[in-house]
């Protein structure tokens, strides 16, 4: 079996976020790390290895510096990486990632491809749904549980108050929730031999019936009218004081306003 | 950009009429209400679509909440979600019809079916937004560059909360967004209201991209629906454990509000999902927001500062929530929230 999983390098967010003197966001004072559901697709993609048997190849588009979250998979269990990188890819919205992404991986053979849900920079969760789209082949959105029975796959998919079992010929795409499992930590054997791995390297002239018109900047159809930081309701009353008075201040507040 | 699209071909405003066991979701009527304020900044009309099997009877529901027009696509393939007859039943509609606009909620269904159908028809989406306006694009004029009038301006925001942008999708159409739930306000229901309704059907042939449902298997419990709420009395990491939660059970009893939680809470398996409020949880907007031992992380503060008063309780100072809340306690919830459980009991005995 071969299972393509596609993995972005995205600023760790949890710490909020810094920014330029000119408003842009301030990547290199941020932590690059591998997006957590893509880690969990990846995680998935590494049981299935171990349990069914299968050649794992990890995917990114980025900067050339994207090639640190592909060795990072190398050492947690991947078989290869490929780096697609190139400028006229820049300013890309989801429409132009995903077809990026699908003119990259109709070079290769798969059965399974496995994104994240959604990355914690853009929050969209539009890519892996857009790249099936554009493969013709089904998706599986939201996997919390991911199985092989011959020649498909059967997943549980999640929705706010149900999940569905689903049974899909492959090739077939899954996103994967980041509560599908607990990724597995890089190996120092591991992360030895990805020092060394080679990594793949695609342009623009690698992405198979791809038009330019459908790449980076140009090729996006959504554009950004405004970007700013948010501007948060401003801090009312802040009080100090001892349980009685405190617990006498909230009844103030909810008798003066109506509540109670 | 290579466009073959004629624009001013494309009128109206679309929303995705979403249903779940024949029942309306919520969504379905916030975004009727939206794109109703919409329509009429364009002088136009918003249509709602109905996707399932054996739902014309929702039809009286979305008319009198607003819907225009109902277009209703009615196939026994479509009696559950399933991503590729619904993105085959929207795609087609929208190419039979050619909205300008066309919207849908940011729930598990939508933000599958809102993407998997702008990939077929070729146009921009914008995901989860919490604003939408009609304005000009760019928004203020620039030197050598067309500014278009009438554009949809989608808000958002990104990088978990920290930030917020505006986006426009000027040379394709129609223009698609999914909206968070529990943002947008539902029209006032107007009883007998009536709309137009047209059945349509593209006919339906299952192929690959059919999947199998093998079995749905739904949650077993009875919890509120938090977005509902009008009182909520949300606890953080800060209560400290799951039978602490007891102290904001009762305190949510005695004032008539509902218990819901933060990320930590949930991750830490004191509570279920569907009580998370925040970024990767629910928007809420109650009347009164009690955050209860919750810091307040920017994706917690996404998803509830919208609330009308926000009381916090909190042992940090320093903490953000504080920079949000209208009235914020310094103090130890443990010995402030009985008392005050206490003296709501008593004043409202005393009325």
């Amino acid at each position: 079996m071969k299972i393509v999983v596609c993995i972005k390098q995205v600023p760790d967010t949890k710490g909020g976020v810094k920014f330029n003197p000119d408003g842009t966001l301030d990547r290199s004072a941020m932590l690059a790390i591998m997006n957590p559901d893509d880690k969990a697709g990846l995680e998935a993609a590494l049981r299935l290895k171990d349990q069914y048997g299968a050649e794992v190849t990890v995917i990114t588009m980025g900067l050339p510096k994207a090639e640190d979250v592909l060795r990072e998979a190398l050492a947690m269990g991947a078989d290869k990486g490929i780096l697609v990188t190139d400028r006229v890819l820049g300013g890309a919205d989801t429409w132009a990632t995903s077809q990026t992404l699908a003119g990259a991986i109709r070079n290769l053979d798969y059965d399974l491809i496995i994104t994240g849900r959604q990355a914690i920079d853009g929050d969209t969760a539009q890519v892996g749904p857009q790249l099936s789209e554009h493969l013709n082949i089904p998706v599986i959105s939201y996997a919390q549980k991911i199985e092989i029975d011959g020649d498909s796959v059967i997943v549980e998919r999640q929705y706010d108050d149900r999940y569905h079992v689903l049974k899909a010929k492959m090739p077939c795409l899954i996103t994967a929730l980041a509560e599908l499992n607990e990724p597995r930590y890089m190996t120092p054997g591991g992360i030895f031999d990805a020092y060394d791995a080679e990594i793949t390297v695609w342009g623009r002239a690698n992405l198979v019936d791809t038009l330019d018109s459908n790449l980076g900047l140009k090729g996006s159809p959504t554009q950004i009218a405004k970007a700013s930081d948010k501007v948060r309701k401003g801090a009312g009353e802040k009080v100090s004081l001892d349980p009685t008075e405190s617990v006498d201040y909230i009844m103030d507040k909810l008798l003066t306003k109506h509540v109670i | 950009m290579v466009n073959e699209m004629n624009l001013e071909e494309y009128k109206g405003v679309f929303v995705f009429a979403q249903q779940v066991d024949n029942e309306l979701s919520s969504i379905a009527l916030e975004l009727v209400g939206k794109g109703k304020d919409l329509a009429k900044d364009l002088g136009t009309e918003v249509t709602a679509v109905l996707i399932g099997s054996g739902v014309k009877d929702l039809c009286t529901e979305l008319a009198e909440y607003g819907a225009d027009r109902i277009i209703l696509v009615d196939d026994p393939e479509l009696k559950e979600y399933r991503t590729e007859p619904y993105a085959h039943a929207l795609a087609e509609v929208i190419k039979t019809y050619k909205p300008e606009i066309m919207l849908i909620g940011a729930t598990a269904i939508g933000r599958d079916l809102g993407p998997r159908v702008s990939a077929r028809i070729h146009t921009g989406l914008t995901a989860d937004c919490t604003q939408l306006d009609i304005g000009d694009f760019p928004i203020n004029p620039i030197p050598g560059k067309e500014q278009k009038h009438n554009q949809l301006l989608m808000t958002r925001p990104a990088f978990g909360g920290n930030t917020i942008a505006t986006i426009a999708c000027p040379e394709f159409r129609p223009q698609m967004a999914t909206v968070r739930p529990g943002v947008m306000q539902k029209a006032p229901r107007v009883e007998g209201a009536q709309a137009v309704i047209e059945e349509f059907n593209p006919g339906f042939v299952p192929d690959h991209k059919y999947v199998e449902i093998l079995k749905i298997v739904k949650a077993v419990s009875d919890v509120e629906d938090i977005m509902d709420a009008k009182i909520l009395v949300s606890g953080g990491r800060g209560v400290g454990s799951p039978e602490n939660f007891k102290l904001l059970e009762d305190l949510a009893a005695a004032i008539g509000g509902t218990v819901s939680c933060s990320r930590a809470v949930v991750d830490a398996g004191w509570k279920p999902k569907a009580l998370q409020v925040g970024q990767t949880g629910k928007t809420v907007r109650p009347h009164v927001y009690f955050a209860i031992g919750i810091s307040g992380a920017i994706q917690h503060l996404a998803g509830m500062e919208e609330s009308d008063i926000i009381i916090a309780i909190n042992k940090d100072e320093t903490a953000p929530i504080f920079d949000v809340a209208d009235y914020g306690v310094v103090g130890d919830l443990n010995k402030i929230v009985p008392v005050l459980t206490e003296k709501i009991k008593e004043a409202r005995a005393n009325k």
